[in-house]
């Protein structure tokens, strides 16, 4: 291992009850790097910041700091100190006992501790407030404390769990830069948790993106925002329009009815793919023979610094863009994209595909329900199959009781002009549904599969193994 | 008018809650054997109480077995209640349902029943009758009382605290002693409190399970008293005594409430 990095983890895997949050996340965290954890809510992030911690040990896989194996290490022996969600202080001690505590443990003398303490009050612009109860402070003040309380031990590493997620806005923005400075000043390893992309694109070296316990991305703040490597990924950091479209030749895709030079390679030529456009990089203008596709504005909203306008092309695909100049409602217009600006990521599957069982020669179970299919020859009750749903060829029905088998929607994308839903079934695996209809996340649906849109294969006994 | 209606029929309530306690105070000022009978102002029960005169009667061993019994079984109970409630606080779904139905049961039992089944248990286990077993029996049927005190307590504390102790250092134990057990402190005194006050006036409970060593507390003192015809006069001054100090800890207690939930109003 590498004399530079601080924290590893290798392969970890953890386990909930029957709920697996985390899945084989690997990660390598450099001496001194600010590295934030961004993600939904319970997509593991704050469990990664626990097996850091040791409040939690990995079910599978390692975890070292500073090249000792640390899986087995209680939090108060590992040489890193949090700062809580929610700044967890101590009510019965005022605010110097507070930041006290862990040097009190160490069995400093009376005078060592007093320069200390005083002296990350002073970092912290918190002087003067030694002997108030922490119960009568701001929250802003409240959260100066929690991270005075972590510093002031001196670890290698500080872990903050969404450390500013109880400030207002303004709050939140001066403590951010406030984090930064601190950061340079003690030069420690800083891992950073919370769900605010803005917040992580604006405080950290090093971005790791999760969902669903998987690692997306790890990456500069840049590289994540223009170059991410997946639909969600993209979706989740910043605004975007996203569209299927397919890789024709190296610097040539296609989306929209369209073809667009870009400057990806390696996909090879007629491969399905996703392509990502950020709505600052569409351009816009009055209708004109020199763009490349012509649209319709359907609404325009001043945000401020800039125009939000929504497009709607003749094909159906509606987009969305970012302008300084307002294009008024009915507008006809045209929009050009260059090439640098599209980014093309690899899809992560292109149809479903389950693996199941025929309950008798009509009938197959996937999902945890029993679907009908075509009569298949030569299949019988038991026989291992492998069977492949097209995303659109999937019907979801209001009432759960209408479906063969039922799920809730987990994740929603909108694709310029149709929906990509994750709907998870009740065996807790995953259909992919493309869809016109508005559906809300976290939806108890019905999920039915026509019998002629299932593609059935069996899974021969050896090849399982 | 119908204000002084009700206030009329408050105070008539409160008068018969209080008259026999206002009456007992009352004829503890005079020197009469004979209760109801007033002759003339006199502290001389008072005095006869604190003077020594009474021990040969076994009043005042019966009163030093009652606190001190109290004292031991409120203190073991504040700690096995607390430990308790600490676990139940951290388990989970059917268990920890199970486990709060299983502490709740004993508050609801009568009294004669638990005495009953505690006597017919210590027999079958042949634990000493006497001081131990009385003990023993306070100290079952208090913890549920402190269980239910200090679980409140740590509904409103930030479980991050302890997990914020151990990563600035502490062991577990430490973690316990320097932040949870001072934040469930006022449960505690309040569990505290209860189980002294159960433990002071429970009459089944001793009665079944204090054997036949002769162990006399307040409450079985006075029921033989009574039997062999008439109460000690001396127990009128003993009984307005306890009356003011429950009194006293029921005010400070209220008062102490009244403060905390002052303070937290003023902080929202």
């Amino acid at each position: 291992m590498s004399e530079d990095i601080i924290i590893s983890l290798d392969h970890v895997s953890k386990w909930f009850g029957e709920k697996r949050v985390l899945k084989d996340v690997s990660l390598n965290i450099k001496r001194g790097e600010f590295v934030t954890i961004l993600g939904p809510s319970g997509c593991g992030k704050t469990t990664t910041l626990r097996i850091i911690a040791g409040f939690e040990t990995p079910d599978e896989g390692n975890i070292s700091i500073g090249g000792n194996l640390m899986n087995d290490v209680q939090p108060h022996k590992r040489p890193v100190n949090t700062v809580f969600q929610r700044y967890a202080l101590f009510p019965h001690l005022n605010v110097f006992d507070n930041i006290a505590f862990g040097l009190k443990l160490k069995g400093m003398s009376r005078s060592e501790i007093e320069t200390r303490v005083m002296r990350v009050l002073k970092m912290v612009s918190m002087t003067d407030y030694e002997w108030r109860n922490v119960d009568s402070l701001s929250g802003g003040q409240q959260q100066r404390v929690a991270i005075a309380r972590a510093i002031v031990n001196q670890p290698a590493v500080l872990l903050l769990d969404e450390p500013l997620s109880a400030l207002d806005h303004k709050m939140r923005k001066d403590m951010q830069i406030e984090l930064k400075q601190m950061h340079k000043q003690l030069g420690i390893t800083f891992v950073y948790v919370t769900h605010d992309q803005e917040e992580a694109l604006t405080l950290s070296d090093t971005v790791v993106v999760m969902n669903n316990g998987v690692i997306q991305q790890i990456g500069s703040p840049t590289d994540i925002y223009n170059e991410p490597v997946n639909c969600f990924v993209a979706d989740f950091i910043g605004e975007s329009n996203i569209f299927n479209a397919t890789m024709i030749e190296d610097r040539k895709v296609s989306f929209m009815g369209h073809e667009f030079e870009c400057v990806d390679e390696g996909f090879g030529e007629n491969v399905p793919v996703d392509v990502v456009v950020r709505p600052e990089d569409i351009y816009i203008m009055p209708k004109t023979d020199k763009g490349q596709f012509d649209g319709v504005v359907a609404s325009c909203i001043f945000k401020g610094v800039h125009y939000e306008i929504t497009v709607n092309t003749p094909d159906g695909y509606e987009l969305m863009i970012q302008d300084y100049n307002p294009f008024e409602a009915g507008m006809e217009v045209s929009m050009i994209i260059k090439p640098n600006d599209i980014q093309v990521m690899r899809k992560e599957r292109i149809c479903n595909t389950f693996e199941g069982e025929m309950t008798d020669e009509s009938h197959v179970e996937i999902l945890g329900g029993e679907f009908e299919c075509l009569p298949q020859e030569g299949l019988s009750a038991g026989d291992k199959v492998r069977v492949e749903v097209d995303f659109d060829k999937v019907d979801l029905t209001d009432d759960k009781r209408d479906g063969t088998c039922e799920g809730d929607i987990r994740f929603i994308l909108y694709k310029a002009d149709h929906y990509h839903l994750h709907v998870r079934a009740v065996n807790r695996e995953y259909i992919y549904v493309d869809t016109q209809d508005v559906w809300e996340d976290r939806d108890i649906v019905g999920i039915n599969i026509r019998p002629e849109d299932m593609r059935i294969t069996r899974i021969e006994e050896g090849a399982q193994a | 008018m119908k204000k002084l209606f009700a206030r009329l029929y408050l105070g008539l309530i409160l008068l018969m809650l209080y008259a026999p306690l206002i009456f007992i105070a009352v004829s503890s000022f005079t020197e009469s054997r004979v209760l109801g009978n007033w002759t003339g102002f006199s502290t001389k029960l008072y005095s006869n109480l604190f003077s020594g005169e009474m021990s040969n009667s076994g009043l005042m061993s019966a009163v030093n077995n009652t606190l001190l019994i109290a004292l031991i079984a409120a203190l073991v109970s504040t700690l096995l209640g607390t430990l308790a409630a600490i676990g139940i606080f951290h388990s989970r779904g059917r268990r920890k349902n199970v486990v709060m139905f299983l502490n709740n049961i004993p508050m609801v039992n009568p009294d004669v029943i638990t005495g009953v089944s505690l006597f017919l248990l210590f027999v079958f286990l042949g634990v000493t009758q006497g001081y131990v077993s009385v003990v023993l029996a306070h100290i079952t049927f208090c913890t549920p009382y402190v269980v239910l005190n200090v679980l409140p307590k740590l509904h409103q504390m930030n479980p991050k605290t302890y997990e914020a102790a151990l990563d600035l250092g502490a062991t577990p134990g430490q973690a316990l002693r320097k932040v949870l057990i001072p934040q469930l402190m006022p449960g505690m005194v309040t569990g505290f409190i209860l189980a002294f006050t159960m433990s002071l006036d429970d009459f089944a409970v001793t009665f079944f399970t204090r054997g036949t060593v002769g162990l006399e507390t307040l409450s079985t003192f006075i029921y033989t008293d009574a039997r062999k015809g008439g109460l000690t006069p001396e127990l009128r001054p003993l009984m307005t005594i306890i009356f003011i100090v429950v009194f006293a800890l029921l005010l400070i207690f209220n008062i102490r409430q009244e403060r905390a939930a002052k303070k937290k109003a003023l902080l929202k």
